[in-house]
C-alpha cells in the first residue's frame, strides 16, 4: 500500500497539466463542478484517446469507431477537456460550462455533445449501455472496441455486478471496464461507506481479465490498454487514482468531490498548479 | 395475447434483420422458433432487469430495434429509472413488453399485479404506450411498432380475450368506437373494452339505454382529434381502467378535456382500482369484481352517473 501510496504521487508532465487547466477553464466558466472526480480521472482519458481509441472527431459516430462512455458522469468535466482538446469542439466553449444554454452541462448529454456516447449521471447505468454496444458490433461483425469509465462508489450499485455477469457469459473480450479507483465517494472513504475489496478478487470470480494500474502512469497505463487480447474474458482495468490529482490542497479531500463556488484564495491555489514552471 | 404478440415480433424478425429479442429468463419454450432461426438476435438474458433494458438501449444506439420482455411490474417499477435514461431520455426505439398488465397475475399476489404501469410509464417523455384488448388488435399495432422511431411500452393482458375489435384495421395512435349511440359513452383501454361492452349490452337490453364504447388502445399520444369529436358528441363520458386511478388512462383525459377548446364540454368520470395494493387472490375475474370493475359495476356507475 506504501508502495502504492508512492507511485501515486507520480509527477505530472506538461500534457496532463494542460488537460487540467481546460477542466479549470470549465470550472471557473461554470462557477462550479466536480473538481475532485475530474481529475483522478485525466490520465486515463488521456490515454485511451493518445494511444487506443479509433475515433474521428469530423464523424464523431462513424460505426466503426471505439466507444467509450463515462458511465461515471460527473467526472465529465475531464471528459470535455479531452474532446475539445481533439477538436470534437471549440476549446472556447469550455468556459460555458454549466450556463444555461451550453452544450456542456454537469453531467455529459450525447444530443448535446460530439464524442459523447450516452447521457450519464445516474450511476450504474453505462456498464449495460456499453454491453449492448459491444454486442451490436459482434452482430454487425464490426471489431471494435468499447470501454466503460465507471467510478469506485459507483460500483456500489448492483446493476454494475448484473452488467459484470453478462458480459463475461457473452464472452465479450472488446469490452473493457475502467474503475477510477480513487477510494472516495461523496460522503467520504470507501472504507467507511461500502468497502469494494477485495475488488480485484470479485471481479475475477465474476469473470474479467483484470489488470491494476497506477491510473496516472500513462506508460503504464498504455502499456495495460495496448495488451494484445489472449482470451475472449471481458477486460476490468483497476485504475488506482488520487481524487483531485495535481491539486495538492484537493487531493484525496472529499470536499473538492463537487465544488459549487470558488473564492479569490481557492483560485489563486488552484492557478499556482496549472501555471507553467 | 402474449402468443399473437411475441408471434408478431417473430414475424418482424423475419423481415428485417435488425429485430432482437431480448428476454428475462422468461418460462421455458418462449419463442424458440426465433431463437431457431435466429440464434444471434435471441438473448435470454438472466433476471436482471436494469441491465437488459441499459443493454437494449445501447443496441438501439447501434440502429437495432430490440423488443425486450418480461413481467409487467419488472418490466417497468424495478427498471424504472433505466427505462427514463437509458430508453427515453435517448429516445430510443425499444419496446418494452409487459405481460399481464394488471390484475392478470391475481393469484400471484400484488408483487406480480400491474396496477400503476400505465401511471408511471406516460410521465416519462417521449415514450408511447399501447393496451390492447384482443389479438387481433395486438397483431395489427404490433406489426405496426417497427415503424416508431422512440420507445414503446406494450402492455400485455391474459390472453384469449373475446375478439372483438375484428371489423376494424387498429392503428396505433386512433381511437375507435365500438359502439357509437347514445348521449352517454364508456372510455377503455385493454381489456375494459369488453367490459364497457358488456355493460353496455345490459343498459340496452333490460334499462333501455343507449351507451357507447369507445375505445383508445393507444394511450400515449393520445388521439386527440378523436377525443375532441368524442367530447363535442356525448354528454357524460366513463373512462375505465385496470390500473390505479391515480395518474392513470383516466387522468390523461381529465389532462386532456382541461386543455381542449369546446363548447358544452361533457362531464366525465374515472373508474379504475382504487388507492390500495389489491391483496386477494383468485382469478383476474374475481379481482376485477372484488375492485368493482366488472361489467355489472360499471353498468350501475353509469345508471347512477346519467341521475346525478
Amino acid at each position: 500500500m506504501r508502495k502504492l501510496k508512492t507511485e501515486l504521487n507520480i509527477k505530472l508532465d506538461k500534457r496532463s497539466i494542460y488537460l487540467r487547466s481546460l477542466v479549470v477553464k470549465c470550472l471557473y466558466g461554470g462557477g462550479r463542478g466536480h473538481m475532485g472526480s475530474a481529475m483522478s480521472l485525466i490520465e486515463i482519458l488521456r490515454v485511451i484517446y493518445d494511444k487506443v481509441i479509433k475515433y474521428n472527431p469530423k464523424k464523431p459516430y462513424d460505426i466503426k469507431r471505439d466507444r467509450l462512455i463515462l458511465s461515471k458522469g460527473h467526472g465529465c468535466l475531464a471528459l470535455y477537456a479531452i474532446l475539445a482538446d481533439k477538436k470534437f469542439f471549440s476549446k472556447k466553449k469550455l468556459s460555458s460550462s454549466s450556463k444555461f444554454d451550453s452544450i456542456l452541462g454537469g453531467h455529459p448529454e450525447r444530443d448535446k455533445v460530439p464524442g459523447v456516447e450516452a447521457s450519464t449521471g445516474s450511476l450504474g447505468h453505462g456498464p449495460a449501455i456499453g454491453l449492448g454496444m459491444a454486442i451490436a458490433g459482434r452482430l454487425n461483425n464490426l471489431n471494435y472496441k468499447t470501454f466503460v469509465i465507471v467510478g469506485d462508489g459507483e460500483i456500489n450499485e448492483g446493476s454494475f455486478w448484473e452488467t459484470a455477469m453478462m458480459a463475461s457469459k457473452h464472452k465479450l473480450r472488446n469490452y473493457y471496464v475502467l474503475i477510477d479507483y480513487n477510494k472516495i465517494q461523496s460522503y467520504g472513504q470507501l472504507k467507511e461507506v461500502l468497502d469494494l475489496e477485495p475488488l480485484k478478487d470479485k471481479l475475477i470470480s465474476f469473470g474479467f481479465e483484470v489488470n491494476q494500474v497506477n491510473g496516472h502512469d500513462v506508460e503504464k497505463l498504455t502499456k495495460v490498454l495496448k495488451k494484445k487480447c489472449k482470451n475472449t474474458k471481458p477486460k476490468a482495468i483497476i485504475c488506482h487514482t488520487v481524487k483531485g490529482k495535481g491539486f495538492y490542497f484537493a487531493e484525496n479531500n472529499p470536499f473538492w468531490h463537487h465544488k459549487n463556488s470558488f473564492t479569490d484564495k481557492e483560485k489563486l491555489l488552484i492557478n499556482s498548479c496549472i501555471e507553467e514552471k | 395475447m402474449r402468443q399473437t404478440c411475441l408471434n408478431t415480433v417473430f414475424e418482424l424478425a423475419k423481415k428485417n434483420k435488425k429485430v432482437v429479442f431480448i428476454g428475462s429468463d422468461l418460462g421455458p419454450g418462449v419463442l424458440d422458433s426465433f431463437k431457431k432461426k435466429f440464434p444471434n438476435r435471441f438473448f435470454m438474458e438472466g433476471v436482471a432487469e436494469q441491465s437488459i433494458i441499459g443493454m437494449a438501449a445501447g443496441m438501439a444506439f447501434d440502429k437495432f430495434r430490440p423488443y425486450v420482455n418480461t413481467i409487467a411490474t419488472f418490466i417497468t417499477r424495478r427498471c424504472y429509472e433505466q427505462v427514463a435514461i437509458d430508453v427515453c431520455l435517448h429516445n430510443l426505439p425499444v419496446t418494452l413488453i409487459g405481460n399481464g398488465g394488471g390484475l392478470v397475475y391475481a393469484p400471484l399476489g400484488p408483487t406480480h399485479q400491474a396496477t400503476e404501469d400505465i401511471s408511471i410509464i406516460r410521465v416519462l417523455p417521449n415514450i408511447s404506450i399501447i393496451s390492447p384488448c384482443d389479438a387481433h388488435e395486438m397483431k395489427h399495432l404490433m406489426e405496426q411498432s417497427i415503424n416508431l422511431k422512440g420507445p414503446l411500452y406494450v402492455r400485455i393482458a391474459r390472453g384469449g380475450e373475446e375478439i372483438v375489435t375484428d371489423k376494424f384495421k387498429p392503428k396505433i395512435g386512433k381511437g375507435i368506437y365500438l359502439k357509437n349511440e347514445g348521449e352517454y359513452c364508456f372510455l377503455t383501454t385493454g381489456i375494459t373494452c369488453q367490459i364497457a361492452l358488456k355493460a353496455s349490452e345490459y343498459l340496452k337490453n333490460k334499462k333501455n339505454i343507449e351507451c357507447g364504447v369507445a375505445h383508445l388502445s393507444t394511450i400515449k399520444p393520445l388521439d386527440k382529434k378523436f377525443l375532441k369529436q368524442l367530447m363535442k358528441k356525448f354528454n357524460k363520458i366513463i373512462t375505465i381502467e385496470e390500473n390505479f386511478i391515480s395518474g392513470g388512462f383516466g387522468s390523461s383525459i381529465l389532462e386532456y378535456a382541461s386543455d381542449c377548446q369546446i363548447k358544452n364540454k361533457p362531464i366525465i368520470k374515472i373508474i379504475g382500482l382504487k388507492d390500495r395494493f389489491v391483496k386477494k387472490y383468485g382469478t383476474q375475474k374475481e379481482l376485477l369484481d372484488y375492485t368493482n370493475l366488472g361489467y355489472m359495476d360499471l353498468a350501475n356507475k353509469m345508471l347512477k352517473f346519467i341521475k346525478e
